[in-house]
């Protein structure tokens, strides 16, 4: 069968499955559309949430990302599961024995106030919408690259996939797709990784192989890789920092807090029976998220190293890299070479017209390796790779069984869409329970909400699909800011919640409001108004590195501080916290009682 | 009964502290601010720090959750405030 037909089958087969399920866990309630019904198994609700969680970014752009920056990658690694730590000691617990089904529900509650609880929701629209352009613009690449169709094309298919188990399966259909789409998405990055680190390292397990030596050899893969990079005038890999270490830290804390805060992970512990299932099941989750995630440097590191050895056929034999020989010919470059520059993802523009590929860094620091490169006839950096092409493109590149490539292709829209459908929930519940529901339509039935539900979450899938098609920025360039939302504005706001008795609504909605605008306003100072380019305006605050070198997606965390200290100064200015409340977050704080979550008050 | 809330209040707190020690110094420590010192002992083919920040910190991070789950199901039994 030719690769396109198989991948059109497999693909075809990952459809059928999830819609069948949409099908069976069609949800009749509110209750069921919020919160699956309540019943959701800990070991199963893990793995949907890591199915929710490792989206379009962690699946197709991570690797690539880690693989381009090296040890600075760890940022992304770290920051992506040790917020589940926050999350399963800090918030989960907690919020499922207040048992509401949606975040702003605690709000409301614990802040006794409709402006925080529309602050919450505003926090919530804007983190998870940003974060929804980056999965739709996964999904168009993943299809624009596999089913040949143009990327418009391929965000029309996912939304109306999404919109069959979404919109009428609702958090039950959404869960149940997603324990499917975990399986289907860790199968297609393991299997290739397994493949590429046996014909490497001879060791089939890619998280050993990336610390064992080469096959045939007693160099060690990353030692090997650090050469390899310093030959190109490449920082070297097992050290090379993203900025400065300062930055790594500030970005590693707002990844975390981050991930601790976004909507549509937190509810995912309402679904859970009990307190201490809300407990185990983050731990569950971080156990299926882990496994891509310590997979992840391996693949990262290895396609690396594919990558120059396909371009520079003398950096895995150690020969001389200036040799004119060594650059491949661009007229007997590889078949995914071809296939892949049809995307636009990589491209060769021949800048010493000597028909071969240089790829090497021409913005080296080092003025010997540049004066070497000048001297072998270089020209500049002829080859331009997209990140996320990395993973996509790594089984064409190891020459792996077409069935592979497949794989990966259902891989990477299972993991774009399961996240698109948690994000959706998070959205329309947020429209139609918090908003609808619980201020403005007091008088809605049941079944009007579960029907506004279903309006608000068709509504949802057709911007996402407008903003997948114009989206703003790459991929992971957003997914990171609606992070920083999260964090400096979500997080603080639960945490004081929780454990603080005194903190009154007027601090938390300061706090909210400041810790929010302080991060939009540092974003857009850099990437510009709404992320237009030529609006940026940092000039006008000495300059881009202006608040100690912090890259604008790492800046969260610093919006968090601000959130923290700004709610604690105002509370201290205003009334202090009503009895009732002060109850309430006691007996929140006791596991005793829980119940099922109810949406009622 | 106020007494023994209180108690069981901070004996959360004290493992939540706990916790979060180890959590900050596998990663934020080991990983970040000590990584180019460890990366001069070697774990394999792996620079200690650089396995710490790739790969170790997200071990440690499982296991943390599961033995502070452990621990709280403990707690909640001793001061018999456990869901029936």
């Amino acid at each position: 069968m030719s690769l396109q037909a198989t991948i059109y089958l497999v693909v075809g087969l990952t459809f059928a499955l999830y819609i069948g399920i949409a099908f069976w866990a069609r949800a009749g309630s509110t209750k069921e559309f919020y919160v699956a019904g309540g019943g959701v198994h800990p070991i199963m609700n893990g793995m949907a949430t890591g199915a929710d969680w490792m989206s379009a970014a962690s699946f197709i752009s991570m690797a690539g990302m880690i693989g381009y920056m090296g040890y600075g990658g760890a940022l992304f690694l770290m920051g992506w599961t040790g917020g589940y730590v926050l999350l399963a000691m800090l918030l989960a617990p907690y919020l499922r024995k207040f048992g509401k089904f949606t975040v702003p529900d605690f709000f409301k509650a614990r802040f006794y106030s409709d402006t925080a609880t529309i602050v919450a929701v505003i926090c919530l629209l804007v983190a998870s919408t940003t974060y929804i352009i980056g999965q739709m613009t996964g999904v168009g690449v993943a299809f624009s690259r596999f089913l040949g169709v143009s990327n418009n094309v391929g965000v029309v298919v996912g939304m109306a996939i999404v919109f069959v188990y979404a919109v009428f399966g609702g958090m039950k259909g959404i869960t149940y797709t997603q324990v499917a789409q975990y399986c289907v998405l860790i199968l297609a990055y393991t299997i290739p990784a397994i493949f590429i680190s046996f014909q490497l390292t001879g060791n089939p397990i890619p998280q050993l192989g990336l610390g064992s030596t080469f096959s045939g050899s007693d160099m060690h893969m990353l030692e090997k890789l650090d050469h390899i990079v310093n030959d190109l005038g490449f920082g070297k890999y097992t050290t090379a920092l993203p900025g400065d270490r300062l930055n790594m830290f500030v970005y590693t804390v707002s990844l975390m807090i981050g991930t601790a805060g976004l909507p549509h992970v937190i509810i995912r512990f309402f679904t859970v029976p009990k307190v201490k299932d809300a407990r185990s099941s983050a731990g569950w989750a971080l156990v299926f998220i882990a496994i891509l995630y310590t997979t992840a440097p391996a693949v990262a590191a290895m396609a690396r190293l594919n990558l120059h050895a396909t371009i520079n056929t003398a950096v895995k034999s150690g020969g001389d890299v200036f040799a004119e020989e060594a650059s491949v010919q661009y007229d007997s470059r590889p078949e995914w070479f071809k296939r892949w520059e049809v995307t636009g993802l990589l491209t060769y523009e021949d800048k010493n017209a000597d028909g071969r590929i240089q790829y090497y860094n021409d913005k080296s620091k080092n003025a010997e390796f540049l004066a070497q490169a000048e001297a072998a006839g270089w020209q500049g950096n002829e080859l331009s790779v997209n990140n996320d092409i990395m993973v996509l493109a790594n089984p064409e590149i190891a020459r792996l069984p077409n069935w592979v490539i497949a794989l990966v292709a259902a891989g990477g829209l299972a993991a774009a869409l399961s996240t698109a459908a948690g994000l959706l929930l998070a959205i329309s519940s947020a429209v139609s329970h918090d908003l609808l529901k619980n201020m403005f339509m007091k008088d809605l039935t049941e079944k009007g909400e579960l029907m506004a539900g279903r309006i608000a979450m068709a509504a949802a899938i057709v911007g996402a699909g407008y903003l997948g098609m114009n989206p703003p920025d790459f991929a992971a360039g957003t997914v990171a800011i609606a992070f920083g939302l999260a964090a400096s504005s979500i997080f603080p706001a639960l945490m004081m919640g929780i454990f603080s008795k005194t903190m009154n609504k007027q601090g938390a909605i300061a706090g909210m409001l400041a810790g929010l605008l302080a991060t939009m306003f540092y974003v857009f100072a850099h990437t510009g108004i709404f992320y237009v380019k030529g609006t940026e305006f940092y000039a006008l605050f000495g300059g881009k590195d202006f608040f100690f070198g912090i890259s604008p997606n790492a800046f969260g965390a610093i919006g968090a501080v601000i959130n923290f200290a700004v709610a604690f100064a105002v509370k201290n200015m205003t009334a202090p916290v009503p009895s009732h409340i002060a109850e309430m977050v006691e007996s929140v704080r006791i596991p005793r009682g829980a119940g099922e979550a109810t949406g009622g008050h | 009964m106020e007494k023994s809330h209180e108690l069981y209040w901070k004996k959360v707190l004290g493992l939540i502290r706990n916790v979060l020690i180890v959590w900050f110094l596998c990663s934020y420590g080991a990983g970040i601010m000590f990584a180019s010192a460890l990366d001069k002992i070697k774990l394999g083919g792996y620079p200690l720090g650089f396995w710490f920040a790739q790969q170790g910190s997200i071990y440690i991070f499982v296991a943390l959750i599961f033995i502070y789950a452990k621990l709280m199901g403990k707690i909640d039994e001793e001061f018999d405030v456990e869901e029936k």
